[in-house]
């Protein structure tokens, strides 16, 4: 299945990307999509993740075409 | 209710007028209006601060302000809504983000206003990296619980 995955702010910064491209098997998690696309380097502790633009925790699942989004806490407004 | 983006800076009165003229059908139905408005300090965490580039995610951005607005109005009898953030390289005194909410009274007004600003802080993908007057960045790590 295919993944788009997209990453924000110091996330972005410090992998050196703003987005991945994953083709997958199987059933996965979002954190398993960190650690596919980012083999060497831990998600950082404080991290969000979004499906879909919906905010989901690390053990969600994500299916076929879904957009996932790894960021660090929001600091708006 | 209306939720907007904005790349440039604006002027939240302006906005406001301009909202509160476009929407005729609650002329005579509101007797309270909240506003907050965020402006940019030039100061922050003991620096002085020259600019700051506010990034967001599209889409996700409107969608979570979209859930947060819809979550205040199952709560308290809203009549109308406006929420307005700033994206992009923002200079100090400009505004960031301006929340307005129309109820008949003003208890609601002000419950349903802070709760909409309270959510945006902690679940709008927004982030901000300041530059400081010496010239280095920094991304602000976390925003405040502004109900302590």
């Amino acid at each position: 299945m295919s993944i788009r995955v997209r990453y924000f702010a110091s996330l972005k910064e410090s992998i050196g990307r703003s987005e991945d491209s994953l083709e997958l098997a199987g059933l996965v998690t979002v954190a398993d999509v960190w650690r596919y696309a980012n083999p060497n380097k831990a998600l950082p502790d404080n991290s969000l993740a979004a499906v879909n633009m919906d905010y989901v925790e690390l053990d969600g699942a994500v299916k076929d075409g879904d957009e996932v989004a790894f960021f660090p806490p929001v600091t708006g407004g | 209710m209306g939720i907007k983006i904005c790349a440039e800076p604006f002027d939240p009165w302006q906005e406001i007028q301009s909202h509160q003229h476009s929407a005729k059908d609650m002329t005579g139905k509101f007797g309270a209006t909240s506003i907050f408005i965020g402006t940019m300090r030039d100061f922050n965490e003991g620096d002085d601060i020259k600019g700051m580039t506010l990034e967001h995610y599209p889409g996700m951005t409107e969608k979570q302000l979209e859930k947060i607005v819809a979550e205040a109005v199952r709560q308290w009898p809203v009549i109308d809504a406006l929420v307005v953030h700033r994206v992009g390289d923002i200079l100090p005194n400009e505004p960031i983000v301006l929340v307005a909410v129309w109820t008949s009274h003003r208890s609601d007004a002000f419950n349903a206003s802070r709760y909409i600003m309270e959510a945006l802080k902690s679940r709008a993908p927004f982030w901000k990296k300041e530059l400081l007057k010496s010239q280095a960045e920094r991304w602000l790590v976390k925003n405040t619980d502004g109900y302590l």
